[in-house]
């Protein structure tokens, strides 16, 4: 699952994960169990007292993980780019909100929600393709202009878009099967003539949390089980080997590029459709994308992953219990990181 | 860049530069110095004073990045914590803070202030380099932004603070256009002429050395995360003095000042000028802020961040090294059509 760069990925890994494996398996329980106690069991008072109400905690828990399904597809995208063709797109958050834009003019003329999702994904899709082909193929090998010229263009970008949409909020309906609000099975408390009330959350946003987690399984079957995935993997290990042994790498790097562009597209116009959309979306996720793969490993999908849910987790929690400072905490996991691990919690030594 | 800037950069061509120093510079000073004669108040203050200070912010990077091979996004953000110190301990209209001291005590406390925040900052991104840096200190811009927005505490918040002017020191009122100008002017030369003369320095040199190869210079014996965290000091310090001007020269500061969008500004005066060359940043404040200014006659206000944003492109597009690239580009070119012209007669 990991892609590893310049590092013969497994071999580190097999070791690592046989010597100490009963007693990281043992923490893992005991941190499953907690979990699972905090959802699902009576809190005792002083707890609740600690955290507000079970409430408001398990709420801000699950907006959280929401906002972490998130924040993984768009970074994942972003390493992906970042792991093969060491270059930081700086764009990733313009795509992330023209897809939002794209998907949400098209749901609305059609009333279809798929159609919307799908046109979003071949937009940006499309105008990642054209960055690659005009852009980083010109400028190969100059990691500092390509980066320039990212930020040119998320520059120009926002601008025409702010040109094009407002600077209006949007929102993309979700079809309706999808939408409303479901009760789930955890008590959170009693009403005063002792029925238990339950917990009551947005559907969409479990669907969000739901198709994260497929994109995180599907990116896994692809890149450890297919002809494709290996291809990238070899390429991320070694381009100029790849390329000698009779693989376009051009045309992997497009195909790469296109898809981590789509990814963001598809995110946008999924994120369009749990929260809204508006001018300054673009920075909120690169800058996600940026922290999430610093935090978790450039070029790591796990990294991604792991990182994805510690700043999703950190941004909802801190909104909830200290408002003005949630950015900080968010910041202050990151210079964590940055002083235990510089390379993040995934990231191997180049 | 540290591959390309070691081919043609300052350590190859250390004997020549150093006769540069002479009538191109001398020129140029006399100009600057006779500018307020000939300019109205508006060219003197928006279009003279306010592209030495933004000159300033991208010789600050211009230093980390060019010599250092450290390229940074937050140096407004720097230039934003002096901005905030001189708001908060000193003199404001907003009725938050402000303390109402001196000036000879506010002045150098912002400056440190912001050279400790650059330091911080350097500390925290001098384990990584390249790429890792843009990242990580655009990170670190885009949560000061949100920081000073949301904290009404110490920041107060989204408003600022207004109301925050040049001092009256020494029989001069610093706020008047041409004082004003003339202050900018002296601390930007300062700032120009220690660049100068600390490209040349053993410190100088052991950081090009450090952005060339920073494992032959470990394995040398030097201190390089040392090195490198002083060196973002030192630019700390320009920024901070930059940040002094900038707000006294907005008479406000707010959270608007320092946000993501103003920060690129910085490396966009710093990348179109010539990141290689401390005249750069200048040459690219000049240029972004004459765009900025009339830009309205040529695609209207609001398409402001599309022209640059565009301008921007282009040049890094065609030149790796701005304006000053291109010229060296095109001067050999220039060169051979004189010549043709010439034979053709």
């Amino acid at each position: 699952m990991t892609i590893a760069y310049r590092d013969r990925t497994g071999v580190g890994e097999a070791k690592s994960s046989a010597s100490p494996f009963s007693g990281r398996a043992a923490a893992g329980v005991v941190v499953a169990a907690v979990i699972l106690w905090l959802f699902f069991g009576t809190w005792p008072d002083w707890l609740t007292e600690a955290l507000t109400s079970k409430k408001s905690f398990l709420s801000a828990l699950l907006n959280g993980l929401t906002l972490a399904g998130l924040y993984f597809v768009v970074a994942s995208g972003f390493t992906l780019i970042f792991g093969l063709m060491r270059n930081v797109n700086m764009a990733h958050g313009s795509l992330y909100l023209l897809g939002a834009y794209v998907g949400y003019e098209v749901a609305t003329r059609t009333d279809s929600w798929l159609l919307g999702i799908a046109a979003g994904v071949v937009t940006t899709a499309i105008v990642g393709l054209a960055m690659q082909i005009f852009v980083f193929r010109h400028l190969e090998g100059d990691d500092l202009r390509q980066t320039l010229v990212t930020i040119g263009i998320s520059i120009v970008a926002a601008d025409l878009m702010l040109a094009t949409w407002g600077g209006g909020a949007y929102q993309v309906t979700p079809p309706d099967a999808l939408s409303g609000a479901i009760t789930l099975p955890i008590v959170t408390g009693a009403t005063s003539s002792g029925a238990a009330v339950f917990l009551r959350y947005p559907l969409f946003r479990l669907v969000v949390l739901g198709v994260a987690a497929t994109v995180g399984v599907m990116l896994w079957l692809l890149l450890n089980r297919t002809r494709i995935g290996m291809v990238i993997r070899a390429g991320v290990d070694d381009r100029a080997m790849l390329s000698a042994s009779g693989v376009n790498v051009q045309v992997v790097f497009a195909g790469v590029f296109a898809f981590g562009a789509g990814l963001a597209g598809f995110a946008g116009v999924v994120g369009a459709s749990a929260f809204a959309i508006s001018p300054g979306e673009d920075v909120h996720y690169l800058l996600a994308s940026l922290v999430v793969v610093i935090v978790g490993g450039m070029g790591s999908i796990t990294g991604a992953a792991i990182g994805a849910l510690l700043i999703g987790e950190a941004e909802q929690i801190g909104l909830v219990y200290f408002p003005t400072y949630s950015v900080v905490l968010t910041f202050l996991i990151m210079v964590i990181t940055l002083a235990l691990r510089p390379r993040g919690i995934m990231g191997k030594p180049s | 860049m540290s591959k390309g800037a070691a081919k043609d950069g300052w350590s190859s061509s250390l004997p020549t530069r150093t006769g540069e120093i002479g009538l191109g510079q001398a020129l140029l000073a006399l100009a600057l110095l006779a500018y307020p004669a000939i300019a109205s108040d508006f060219f003197l203050t928006q279009i003279g004073a306010l592209s030495l200070i933004e000159g300033m912010l991208g010789l600050s990077l211009t230093m980390l990045a060019g010599y250092g091979g450290m390229v940074s996004l937050a140096q407004l953000s720097v230039a934003g914590v002096a901005g905030y110190v001189i708001a908060i301990f000193g003199q404001s209209t907003t009725g938050v803070h402000s303390f109402d001291w001196p000036w000879m005590a506010i002045v150098p406390l912002a400056i440190a202030c912001a050279a400790c925040a650059s330091a911080l900052i350097g500390w925290i991104s001098a384990r990584t380099a390249g790429i890792y840096t843009i990242m990580i200190t655009l990170a670190i811009a885009t949560a000061v932004f949100y920081f000073a927005q949301q904290n009404y505490a110490i920041f107060n918040g989204h408003s600022g603070f207004a109301g925050v002017y040049a001092p009256v020191a020494f029989g001069v009122d610093w706020r008047a256009p041409r004082p004003f100008y003339y202050l900018t002017l002296v601390v930007a030369a300062a700032a120009y002429a220690s660049i100068l003369y600390g490209r040349r320095s053993i410190f100088g040199l052991t950081i090009q050395g450090i952005r060339d190869n920073e494992r032959r210079m470990r394995a040398l014996g030097y201190n390089t995360v040392l090195h490198k965290v002083v060196a973002w000091l030192l630019s700390g310090v320009i920024a901070g003095a930059a940040g002094v001007l900038l707000v006294w020269f907005h008479g406000r500061i707010s959270p608007s000042t320092i946000d993501v969008a103003a920060s690129l500004n910085i490396l966009v005066i710093a990348v179109i000028g010539g990141l290689r060359h401390p005249i750069g940043p200048f040459l690219g404040a000049l240029v972004v802020v004459l765009l900025q200014t009339f830009a309205s006659d040529l695609v209207g206000a609001e398409r402001f961040n599309t022209l640059i944003g565009l301008v921007f492109l282009v040049i890094v597009y065609i030149s790796d090294d701005g304006i000053l690239g291109l010229w060296r580009k095109a001067a050999p070119w220039l060169a051979r059509a004189d010549r043709t012209a010439s034979s053709l007669k």
